[in-house]
């Protein structure tokens, strides 16, 4: 089998997740100047209720595409509506505030998301179920299974799909200009306090499908599986320059790509003294 | 009407942004004493200059001369050690720290009290504490913000910011004093006290660069003036000598 | 006088306080005091780069663990190395301070957000360093750390035993920690209402601006790096003794984020609300560890989780406290200032035109 081009292919797919999950922080930090901490958390979130979802239906005799779609239309709606609620009670209040105060809030909520999964969904991995069948399709000496293709076309999707908006659509516009200086915005009639929400939202959206391609991916799903995720992607996103959307998508994929042939070949390298967690 | 020695010697200094060229090979002399103006319509590439001579950006080609010194390439903290120090524009003040503690900063460059000095207070430090203390307090008085002393930097009127912009710059002791339009946003009364307070700054020796827009201050106190236009010095010389000269009068009307 | 009297009443609770705990809570309690006595000098190191200068790291942790490896290393049978602590001690807060620098220098040219990622990998890397280093010479005991450190020694006098056989040892841990805790608070003060104090404020407000008026900010900027590293590493070293056991998991990136806090909960920039961060979030967790014999005692049934209800109870407090603070618990009177500024400016600015007609 070709190593390279298997680690290859696993990096891009890893990588789409990143970059998915990395545009959640870039478009709140594009917006408001804000590490948004507890994103990598909304992304367990929208995990988690799927497992649920798809568990509670898996019993009802529905087709498995049908199940998962409607487990993952669950877990973007919940999270959409967290995202929502954490902007408004966590980070609103602290606008004008001391730069830093934010950040610990945001803190907090993670810490409040965790724990509160941890309660709900205990403490143990859960093992997610196969969204689609366990194929393989071989390419040039390596493999590409079913949830890897659909896990890059769904982002590659949805990412074109965000770029679309903010580029091309009144409601980007808005945002972009949101982003550029918020009160001139607001003086233009822009409604900012709206415009953050939907980008919360957005990003919230984002996270949840990230969430399940990730449990997907891997087959399982665990309280504090949002936090080195979120570091990540959150790497990835400064990789690629905060608050710049290409930069995040491209930084994404970079560091999924980096990641894997990392752990593929330094390893080997350097005797396991860089391990695959960097 | 040259008087005393060279101080500044600007020559051929070039800086482009991008395919904007924000100053075409710009030389000129500035001496010991006098106060010199820079004038211009927007854009024109005067606080390019002030970025260029306090080393906040460096030149594409040309260099500049300190007191016969080269200067060009320095940090902006050797070029206010060397004895440039400035004003903003638009104001740069430590907005959170008092009006006293600002221009106690501004003493920095002219003091040494390390950490070591810090931690154990000893006589020197004490000593050279109280002397920036005294001296910071002596220059809130000398423009005018005593008052003020003691409250934060942001709280301060427009006009005051502005004044406490020189007394921050005047603090380094410097040898040239570069004003970036210091009556910007300051009513009649105002304008008028600050004239009285540059002429004061030059009688103590300090020579003085000033960018402004407010003809009627410049066309008072300036010695002499230069005029950019399109980042290219167009004119320079008396103030009468520049209101006769028709690329002027061509560059503000025709500009307009 | 009454002054006086404040301070002398403040120092005796402070001297009676390791019996008064012990006496109601227990020894477990004093030994909670020893580490926010620790965390403060923490949080009061961190102070210098976050509060003071500005510079957004969440890879303090490493200094911290710099400190505590270098005196493990030096005082242990790791290497047969058992080195006096009082040289241990400033040379370790010495190196810490290297390593500040060393690290610092890369970022010098970062705005705040690139340079809290890039301190967040420099954390993460010393401590994946730390973790795998025993391969293929064992320097720092890969995951299993370092055993059997040499407690700290007074002269012939052991710390970590009980004095006359009745005073314990967290008691004299206790005094250590606190002098040196009080000593970190003087020095922040110190530096504070310094030259290189207000340059750290400047660069924190205008980083530009600090350039134009003569101050180096790549070098003031590294002195705060190293002041505050040093504060990390002094704590280490006391850590390392103090435990007698040092591993990679005390340095993860979470500790990081309670330090940080720690500084910003208590009041950026403050060093009493500093101080007082670092005691309520060292508190306060292990206060919340009595919430499961609580559910049990109220309803006679333990609920939830305890260790996640303690948890989530300890993410809402701070979420409640930055929402009703915004400039933490206990702000300097700059700061407070700063908030209700924006009432004040337009009075300000009226004063300002009546004063120009002088
Ligand atoms: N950092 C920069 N990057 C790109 N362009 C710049 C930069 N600084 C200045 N410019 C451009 O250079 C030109 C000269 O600007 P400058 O600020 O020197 O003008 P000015 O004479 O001070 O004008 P004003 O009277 O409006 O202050 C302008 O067109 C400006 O947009
Ligand atoms: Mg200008």
């Amino acid at each position: 089998m070709d190593i390279f081009l298997q680690q290859l292919i696993n990096g891009i797919v890893l990588g789409s997740i990143y970059s998915l999950v990395a545009l959640g922080y870039t478009l709140v930090y594009g917006i408001m100047g804000l590490i948004n901490f507890a994103h990598g958390d909304i992304v367990m979130v929208g995990a988690m209720v799927a497992f649920t979802v798809i568990h509670l239906l898996s019993g009802s005799g529905l087709p498995m595409f049908l199940i998962a779609g409607i487990g993952i239309l669950a877990a973007i709606l919940v999270c959409m509506a967290v995202g929502y609620l954490i902007e408004k009670v966590a980070y609103r209040p602290l606008r004008g505030a001391p730069r830093l105060a934010p950040l610990i809030t945001a803190i907090g909520v993670s810490m409040l998301l965790q724990n509160l999964a941890m309660m709900i969904w205990g403490r143990g991995y859960l093992s997610f179920p196969a969204l689609l069948p366990a194929i393989s399709i071989p390419v040039a000496g390596a493999g590409i299974s079913a949830v890897q293709i659909l896990i890059v076309c769904a982002s590659a999707a949805m990412m074109s799909g965000l770029s679309f908006l903010v580029k091309k659509t009144k409601l980007g516009n808005a945002m972009r200009a949101t982003a550029q200086n918020r009160e001139v915005a607001t003086l233009m009639g822009v409604n900012a306090n709206a415009i953050i929400s939907i980008t919360f939202i957005i990003g919230s959206a984002l996270a949840a499908v990230a969430g399940v391609m990730v449990s997907a991916y891997y087959g399982v799903a665990h309280y504090d599986m949002g936090f080195i995720l979120g570091l990540k992607a959150f790497t990835a996103a400064v990789l690629g320059g905060i608050g710049n959307i290409e930069g995040a998508m491209l930084g994404g994929l970079l560091l999924g790509i980096i990641e894997s042939m990392g752990a593929g070949y330094l390893g080997a390298i350097t005797g396991g003294v860089m391990g695959s967690n960097y | 009407m040259m008087q005393g020695a060279k101080l500044l010697e600007v020559e051929h200094v070039s800086k482009n942004f991008g395919g904007l060229a924000a100053l075409s090979n710009v030389s000129l002399t500035i001496c010991q004493g006098e106060i010199y103006a820079l004038i211009g319509p927007n854009g024109a590439g005067k606080t390019t200059l002030f970025n260029v001579l306090t080393g906040i950006c460096r030149p594409d080609s040309g260099n500049f001369r300190l007191n016969g010194v080269e200067m060009g390439g320095k940090k902006p903290s050797a070029m206010a050690e060397a004895g440039i120090a400035r004003t903003f524009q638009n104001i740069r003040l430590f907005s959170n720290m008092s009006a006293i503690e600002n221009v106690m900063v501004g003493r920095h460059c002219r003091t040494k009290a390390g950490i070591l000095g810090a931690i154990f207070k000893d006589r020197a430090t004490r000593a050279e504490e109280k002397s920036i203390r005294e001296k910071a307090a002596h220059l809130l008085e000398y423009t005018g913000i005593a008052r003020h002393a003691h409250m934060l930097a942001r709280n301060l009127s427009y006009g005051d910011q502005r004044r406490l912009e020189i007394a921050r710059a005047l603090a380094t002791e410097p040898l040239l004093l570069a004003l970036d339009e210091p009556a910007a946003g300051m009513n009649h009364s105002e304008t008028d006290s600050l004239g009285t307070l540059l002429e004061a700054i030059r009688a103590d020796g300090i020579t003085i660069l000033l960018i402004e827009h407010d003809v009627k201050l410049v066309m008072g106190i300036c010695d002499r003036l230069a005029v950019l236009n399109f980042g290219e010095k167009i004119a320079e010389g008396t103030p009468t000598e520049v209101g006769k000269n028709p690329h002027v009068i061509e560059a503000y009307l025709g500009g307009s | 006088m009454t002054k006086v009297l404040k301070w002398a009443l403040l120092a005796s609770i402070l001297a009676i306080l390791p019996f008064l705990t012990d006496f109601a809570f227990g020894k477990t309690w004093v030994r909670i005091l020893d580490f926010a006595l620790l965390y403060a000098m923490l949080a009061l190191g961190l102070n210098i780069v976050v509060g003071f200068a500005g510079l957004l790291d969440l890879g303090y942790v490493a200094f911290f663990a710099v400190g505590a490896y270098f005196y493990a290393l030096l005082a242990s049978p790791h290497f047969g190395l058992h080195l006096p602590f009082w040289l241990l001690l400033p040379a370790g807060a010495f190196v810490a301070g290297l390593f500040g620098v060393l690290l610092g220098a890369p970022t010098l040219r970062l705005r705040g957000d690139y340079l809290a990622i890039v301190t967040l990998g420099f954390g993460e890397i010393i401590r994946i360093f730390l973790n795998n280093l025993n391969a293929p010479y064992n320097i720092t005991g890969g995951p299993q750390g370092i055993n059997l450190i040499d407690p700290i020694k007074l002269g012939s006098f052991a710390l970590n035993h009980p004095v006359g056989g009745s005073i314990p040892s967290v008691y004299n841990y206790y005094y250590l920690f606190l002098i040196l805790a009080l000593l970190a608070a003087f020095v922040s003060k110190r530096l504070q209402y310094s030259r290189i104090g207000r340059a750290w404020v400047a660069i924190r407000e205008d980083e530009i601006a600090a350039e134009a008026m003569g101050i180096n900010t790549r070098n003031t900027k590294l002195l705060a790096f190293a002041m505050g590293a040093s504060f990390g590493g002094l704590s280490g070293g006391l850590f390392a003794g103090f435990e007698g056991f040092v591993s990679p998991e005390s340095f993860t990136l979470m500790e990081s984020i309670m330090i940080l806090c720690m500084v910003v909960l208590g009041g950026m920039g403050h060093v009493r609300g500093v101080i007082l961060g670092a005691i309520l979030l060292s508190i306060v967790p292990e206060a919340l560890r009595y919430v499961g014999p609580l559910q049990e005692s109220l309803f006679g049934k333990v609920y939830a989780d305890p260790s996640s209800l303690r948890m989530l109870i300890f993410g809402l407090a701070l979420i409640l406290v930055m929402l009703l603070r915004p400039a933490g618990l206990w702000p300097s009177p700059t700061r407070k200032r700063e908030l209700s500024a924006q009432g004040e400016t337009a009075k300000h600015e009226n004063d300002g035109v009546y004063d120009a007609g002088r």
